[in-house]
C-alpha cells in the first residue's frame, strides 16, 4: 500500500475539497490534525473504497492525514491513537506501515491486541506486525481464531507461521474437540499446512 | 416496532440486556455521561470512561445489532468536587468525536453554585461544538429545578429545540411544554415515570417533541420499558405511526440535530464477524 494508492482510491469521496485543505493544512501546520482527525468520518464517509479492499474511506483519509504530516509521525501517531474513538484507533494502525517510524509504533500494536475489540485486533496484524517479535505475534494470531478474526486479516501469515504456533493451534484443536466445539476453518487450514511441512520427506523405497 | 432509547446507561448492563433489547426491537440507544454511583476523584477516571463511551461500549451493542451514541459532560452531581472540575477541560476533544450527539447530562443536582457555573459553562460548549443538550433535572425540588434550568438554557442563547430537558413528570411537563424544548420522560419500575401514566402525558399533550426513554443504569431499572410504553400507547388506541413517531422518528430528529446520527443500515443488521469475541465470551 502507497500514499499514491490510497489517494487515487479516494477520488471519489463526498467532500474532496475538504480533505485536499485539509491534507495541505496538516502539511503546513501539523498541530491542526487533531481537529481534522476526528471529523474525516462525516466528511469523507466510513463505506469500503471500490478501489482498495480492506480500506474504508475514513481509514483512507485519516491514513493519508497522518502521510503528510512534515515531522514527528511516530509522537503524532501516538497522540492520535491514544485520544481516538475506535475508529480513529483504527485507522492509525492501519497507517503505521506507510510512515517513517521504524519500530516506534509497536506499544500501539500491544495495546489494540489486547482489547477485545476485533477490529483493532485486526487492524493491528496488518504488514506492520512484521515488528512484532514472534512470541506477540503467535498470540495475537492465536487471538484472532480465538474471537473469530479471519486470518485472511493477518499479513505474512504463511512466512511468519512457525512450529511454536502449530503446537499452539493444536492445543486449542484438542482443547476444542474435547469440549465438542468446532474451530474455524481457516485456522484448521493453517494447522493442516503447517502440519504437512513439519513432516519429513517420504523416503524413496 | 422499532425502537431507539435516547437515554439508557449501557455500561451498567449485560450482554442478556442487549440480546432481549434487540429481541424486544431496541435498534439504537444514546447513551449519556453520568455519575457511576461510586464517586470519580480523578480526571482520568473520566476520560477512561468517555473512552469507553465512543469505543468498547458501541462495539459492544454492535455486536447485537444495536447502534450505540453517546452525550458527554461532567454531571451535575461531580459537578460539585474540586477534583473533577478540570474534567470540563477535556471536555473539547470528546465534543468533536463521531459517535458523540450531544453535550449531556448536564443541569442540577441540588442546586448548588458549582453547579450553576458548570451548567451554564457546558451549554456554552454545546453552542461552540454545534451540539444539542441534554439536560437532567433534579430529582429533589424538582419544579423549581426545572424553573431554573429553563432560565439557564434560555440566557445560554442556544436554540429551545435543540434541548431535551429529562425525568419530567406530571409536574413539570408543561413549564417544558411551553418553551420549544424536548421533554424526555424516563420510564421506570417505581419511580420517575410508569407507562399508563406515560400514555396519559401523550394523550393530553400529543407525540410533538416527546421522547420515551428507559434510562437504565446500575439501579432497579428495566431496558424494556420503552417497549412496554410503546404496547400500552398500542391498547389506549395511538397508532402504529404514533408508536413509532415516539419510539424512533422523534429520537432521530432531536440528535439528529447533531449532524453525527449514523443509522446506516449496515450498522444495524450486519451479523458482522467481529461479533464473536462478546457473543463466544471473549477471549
Amino acid at each position: 500500500m502507497t500514499v499514491d494508492e490510497l489517494r487515487a482510491a479516494l477520488r471519489g469521496v463526498p467532500d474532496p475539497d475538504w480533505l485536499a485543505t485539509a491534507l495541505d493544512r496538516v502539511a503546513a501546520e501539523p498541530a491542526t490534525i487533531a481537529r481534522f482527525f476526528p471529523a474525516v468520518g462525516r466528511r469523507c464517509g466510513r463505506d469500503d473504497l471500490p478501489d482498495l479492499p480492506g480500506w474504508t474511506a475514513d481509514e483512507a483519509a485519516r491514513a493519508l492525514l497522518l502521510a503528510s504530516l512534515p515531522a514527528d509521525h511516530a509522537g503524532q501517531a501516538e497522540t492520535l491513537y491514544r485520544t481516538g474513538d475506535a475508529a480513529e484507533k483504527r485507522a492509525v494502525l492501519k497507517a503505521l506501515p506507510l510512515l517513517p517510524i521504524g519500530a516506534a509504533g509497536v506499544p500501539l500494536l500491544h495495546d489494540a491486541i489486547r482489547t477485545n475489540d476485533t477490529r483493532l485486533v485486526a487492524a493491528a496484524l496488518g504488514p506492520y506486525a512484521r515488528q512484532l517479535d514472534p512470541p506477540a505475534w503467535r498470540q495475537a494470531v492465536l487471538k484472532c481464531v480465538f474471537t473469530g478474526v479471519p486470518l485472511a486479516a493477518v499479513a505474512d501469515l504463511d512466512a511468519r507461521a512457525d512450529g511454536e504456533l502449530a503446537a499452539m493451534l493444536a492445543a486449542l484443536a484438542a482443547e476444542r474437540r474435547a469440549a465438542g466445539r468446532s474451530m474455524p476453518a481457516d485456522a484448521t487450514e493453517l494447522l493442516d499446512r503447517l502440519t504437512a511441512a513439519s513432516q519429513p520427506e517420504p523416503r524413496e523405497v | 416496532m422499532r425502537i431507539f432509547d435516547p437515554h439508557i446507561h449501557m455500561t451498567s448492563r449485560t450482554t442478556d440486556d442487549y440480546e432481549r433489547m434487540a429481541a424486544a426491537g431496541v435498534r439504537a440507544v444514546v447513551e449519556p455521561a453520568f455519575w457511576l454511583g461510586q464517586p470519580r476523584t480523578s480526571v482520568g477516571s473520566f476520560t477512561d470512561y468517555f473512552d469507553s463511551l465512543v469505543g468498547w461500549e458501541p462495539f459492544r451493542a454492535g455486536q447485537f445489532g444495536i447502534r450505540h451514541h453517546a452525550t458527554i459532560a461532567l454531571n451535575p452531581k461531580e459537578a460539585n468536587d474540586r477534583r473533577c472540575r478540570p474534567v470540563l477541560d477535556e471536555l473539547p476533544r470528546y465534543l468533536e468525536k463521531d459517535g458523540v450527539v450531544a453535550v449531556g447530562e448536564i443541569g442540577y443536582d441540588s442546586m448548588t453554585p458549582e453547579e450553576d457555573d458548570v451548567f451554564a459553562a457546558q451549554l456554552a460548549l454545546a453552542v461552540a461544538h454545534d451540539l444539542p443538550a441534554m439536560v437532567h433535572t433534579p430529582h429533589r425540588d424538582k419544579v423549581r429545578g426545572v424553573e431554573r434550568s429553563l432560565a439557564v438554557v434560555a440566557e445560554s442563547g442556544i436554540a429551545p429545540e435543540r434541548v431535551v430537558l429529562d425525568h419530567l413528570n406530571e409536574m413539570t411537563v408543561k413549564l417544558v411544554r411551553d418553551t420549544g424544548c424536548w421533554l424526555g420522560f424516563s420510564i421506570y419500575p417505581d419511580t420517575k415515570m410508569s407507562p399508563p401514566r406515560m400514555v396519559e402525558l401523550l394523550k393530553a399533550y400529543g407525540t410533538d417533541r416527546m421522547l420515551v426513554n428507559s434510562a437504565a443504569d446500575w439501579g432497579r431499572s428495566d431496558p424494556l420499558l420503552t417497549r412496554a410504553t410503546g404496547e400500552a400507547m398500542l391498547l389506549a388506541g395511538f397508532t402504529d405511526d404514533d408508536v413509532d413517531r415516539v419510539l424512533w422518528r422523534n429520537p432521530v430528529e432531536f440528535y439528529g440535530q447533531s449532524g453525527r446520527l449514523d443509522l446506516t443500515d449496515d450498522d444495524l443488521t450486519e451479523p458482522t464477524f467481529a461479533g464473536n469475541s462478546i457473543l463466544r465470551g471473549g477471549s
